[in-house]
């Protein structure tokens, strides 16, 4: 029986209803915190519902069956734009979201990444700003999510056991003097929630068929569901949101499974569509009150896109290693994650061990690459070890998501066109992050090592971004439009800059905030 | 008479070729999964002398010395399967053609350096980038590649936590985390 068989449903002319666009980290989450509060929520949902049941221990079949593969353009001298031209973001288009595909690193911001213009100063080229809130504003919140998604290492659930990957990172760590563990990662490493425990299987990227690694799709939006106030809609693809008069948003437009498009009207609009699509969103409910794009006045939506500064370091040895074998993030080494600038950068970047299969090893090694150099690597396959770098990405104004009017979708919408040009902070900081990760291999035998380039992106952020300012962005400290009363940004989209730590713990931390917010905001009858 | 699209589904199907080999490693990983040494792919589109010639340039592309022919044939196989698309067939029949023809008229005939000197300087063009295109795919996606390779593949679906998680044994081994290691470890 599927988790919406037996839903509460709400009728299309209920303008009661919260809608809640996107059902992964940052909109499932919402969504249930809200029906928590016995508040009714419709969720629209892009991609189709997929359970534990149907996720494949196969890459290529895999990402054809979760992977968001709608058309997408891009520009700018990032390499994507060379190797995957229309695969910018390796991101989900199924319910869940990409908490289906995400490796379950769940970090904590450092208190100085949400002031980041006033600890790094102004950068040149770069559109450094301040988070309207603070660590300790977050704290209790990150609590709560660390609560929710049982995070290793937190509320007593011990790490987890490391693999061989594991094994290889920390013996190099030791040699370099870095400290390094099983980090905090939102998977079960005891059986707890219901859920089981990990059993290693080193497909995390391919939906977690245990269950052991948090999702919305298995705990948020059934727990929302059974509270008889979410109702959750897959295959509705949103077209455009609308408003009245007064500029308050009012109903949401989208084209149901069958294609036929629907209205659903709506008291407050929550739109969580990750980083691409939130924007696009927003672009495509252009009106002639709002001729930019909603909540658009400040001109900054879609701008300051972020993908985090990224890069892989895979090492061959003498000796065999299977990194394919057990959790795909399965060591973390945080040294490097503070702010020094006498490294030659602002920010800093984590170390996370990263596997990947044969298949998905031949294209991403290299993209584009052949002969002899390309085969030597592959021939090493079960003696390679793999960490991935992911550092603070710096915010500009001219990364960003645009409407593509050359190319429309198969609702002759708009496609979104990415931007992205490197920044040479970033630069610098995947240089020295390559050095890191070769010296630190080196150190235990290393033979042969690969810089590979970064991977389609899925770590998505800052085109809505929260600013003190309605001039400086696109919502306030609580997602909320600055324009627009019953208009918020629920994803990643709202991060005024990207921090170092992979962005899932935040999103959800954020959301549970949010719904908190617009739960006081609703009592008080301001939305 | 036939209609023309059964004319031209005949005539498709008579131009198919074959592409056969013997596995070079009677003992290899790949030797004792295999039913024979020997192994045959019937090609709808492309012809015998197509299909050799495509899995010597993958050959090229992506050289393995140790690989056997039977995995480079399962990008044959997939090509052949995309060149039901006639313009596709068509890129590779001009693109087989033009080595042909860059190497005096069998490139087959030249020995590896050599046809490496004939396809490089088309690395790039369309007909090469839809060969390396497949390849990079195909080659490594598939049973045979993962047991050569050294990959799990879907061995890994059960769970590799009582199957060699971490059977590393040749560096130090970590410390105990701290609440004992395996799910059914207690605490303390």
């Amino acid at each position: 029986m599927a988790m919406t068989d037996n839903q509460q449903t709400f009728a299309h002319d209920d303008d009661n209803v919260v809608v809640v666009i996107g059902s992964g980290a940052g909109g499932g989450t919402l969504a249930n915190e809200l029906a928590q509060q016995g508040i009714d929520v419709v969720v629209l949902e892009a991609g189709a519902l997929h359970t534990t049941a149907d996720f494949l221990a196969d890459e290529w079949a895999s990402f054809a069956q979760l992977a968001w593969l709608d058309t997408r353009t891009t520009s700018g001298s990032f390499r994507l734009a060379r190797d995957f031209p229309n695969l910018p973001a390796w991101i989900v288009k199924s319910v869940g979201g990409t908490t289906v595909h995400w490796a379950g690193a769940s970090l904590r911001f450092q208190a100085h990444e949400f002031a980041a213009l006033t600890n790094y100063g102004e950068v040149e080229g770069a559109n450094l700003l301040d988070w309207p809130l603070g660590y300790d504003d977050l704290a209790p919140y990150y609590a709560r999510a660390e609560q929710r998604m049982g995070v290793t290492r937190t509320n007593g659930n011990k790490g987890l056991p490391g693999n061989n990957n594991f094994k290889v990172m920390h013996a190099g760590a030791q040699k370099m003097g870095y400290s390094c563990d099983t980090g905090h990662m939102a998977i079960n490493s005891e059986p707890r929630d219901g859920r089981a425990a990990c059993q290693q299987r080193g497909f995390c990227f391919q939906g977690c068929k245990m269950g052991a690694k948090w999702s919305t799709l298995y705990t948020e939006l059934p727990e929302g569901i059974a509270t008889g106030h979410l109702e959750l809609r897959p295959e509705s693809h949103v077209a455009r949101i609308e408003h009245d008069d007064s500029g308050r948003v009012t109903a949401v437009v989208y084209y149901d499974v069958d294609g036929n498009q629907q209205r659903q009207r709506a008291r407050l609009v929550a739109v969580a569509g990750n980083s691409i699509e939130t924007p696009r969103l927003l672009l495509n409910s252009a009106s002639s009150r709002f001729p930019a794009g909603l909540a658009n006045g400040s001109g900054q939506v879609g701008r300051n896109y972020m993908r985090h500064m990224t890069g892989s370091v895979y090492a061959t040895f003498d000796e065999p290693v299977h990194m394919y074998k057990g959790t795909t993030m399965a060591g973390i080494i945080a040294d490097e994650a503070r702010h020094d600038p006498s490294r030659g950068f602002v920010g800093g970047y984590e170390m996370e061990t990263l596997a990947l299969g044969l298949p998905f090893m031949a294209a991403f090694l290299d993209p584009g690459g052949w002969g002899p150099r390309f085969t030597g690597a592959l021939d090493q396959y079960d003696h390679m070890a793999g960490m991935w770098l992911v550092g603070e990405d710096l915010p500009q104004e001219g990364n960003r998501i645009t409407l593509n009017p050359e190319v429309t979708d198969r609702y002759g919408l708009p496609v979104a066109n990415v931007h992205y040009d490197d920044h040479p902070n970033d630069v610098a900081m995947r240089e020295h992050g390559y050095r890191q990760g070769a010296e630190l291999y080196r150190s235990v035998g290393a033979k042969d090592i690969y810089e590979v380039p970064p991977y389609p992106s899925t770590h998505n952020l800052g085109t809505c971004r929260m600013s003190e300012r309605p001039e400086d962005g696109v919502c306030n400290a609580y997602g909320r439009a600055h324009e627009i009363p019953n208009l918020f940004i629920s994803d990643g989209s709202q991060f005024t800059t990207s921090a170092a730590e992979n962005p899932t713990l935040t999103i959800v931390s954020l959301a549970i905030r949010q719904a908190e917010h617009i739960g006081q905001l609703m009592l008080r009858g301001e939305v | 008479m036939h209609s023309p699209n059964l004319s031209r589904r005949v005539f498709l199907k008579a131009s198919g070729g074959v592409l056969a080999g013997t596995l070079a490693f009677a003992s290899g990983p790949i030797a004792l999964l295999a039913p024979s040494r020997s192994w045959a792919l019937s090609l709808e589109s492309l012809s015998s002398r197509q299909g050799e010639m495509l899995l010597a340039i993958t050959r090229q592309i992506f050289p393995h010395p140790d690989l056997e022919d039977a995995v480079y044939a399962m990008v044959v196989k997939s090509l052949d399967r995309k060149a039901a698309d006639a313009s596709l067939h068509a890129l590779l029949k001009e693109g087989v053609g033009a080595l042909d023809a860059s190497a005096g008229g069998d490139w087959l005939a030249l020995d590896d350096a050599a046809r490496l000197e004939h396809l490089a300087p088309m690395a790039g063009g369309a007909f090469f980038e839809t060969v390396r295109g497949d390849a990079v795919v195909s080659l490594y996606d598939n049973p045979l590649a993962y047991v050569h390779f050294g990959y799990g593949g879907a061995e890994g679906d059960g769970g590799y936590l009582s199957k060699g998680f971490n059977d590393l044994t040749w560096l130090p081994e970590p410390p105990k985390p701290q609440g004992g290691y395996l799910p059914y470890e207690s605490a303390g």
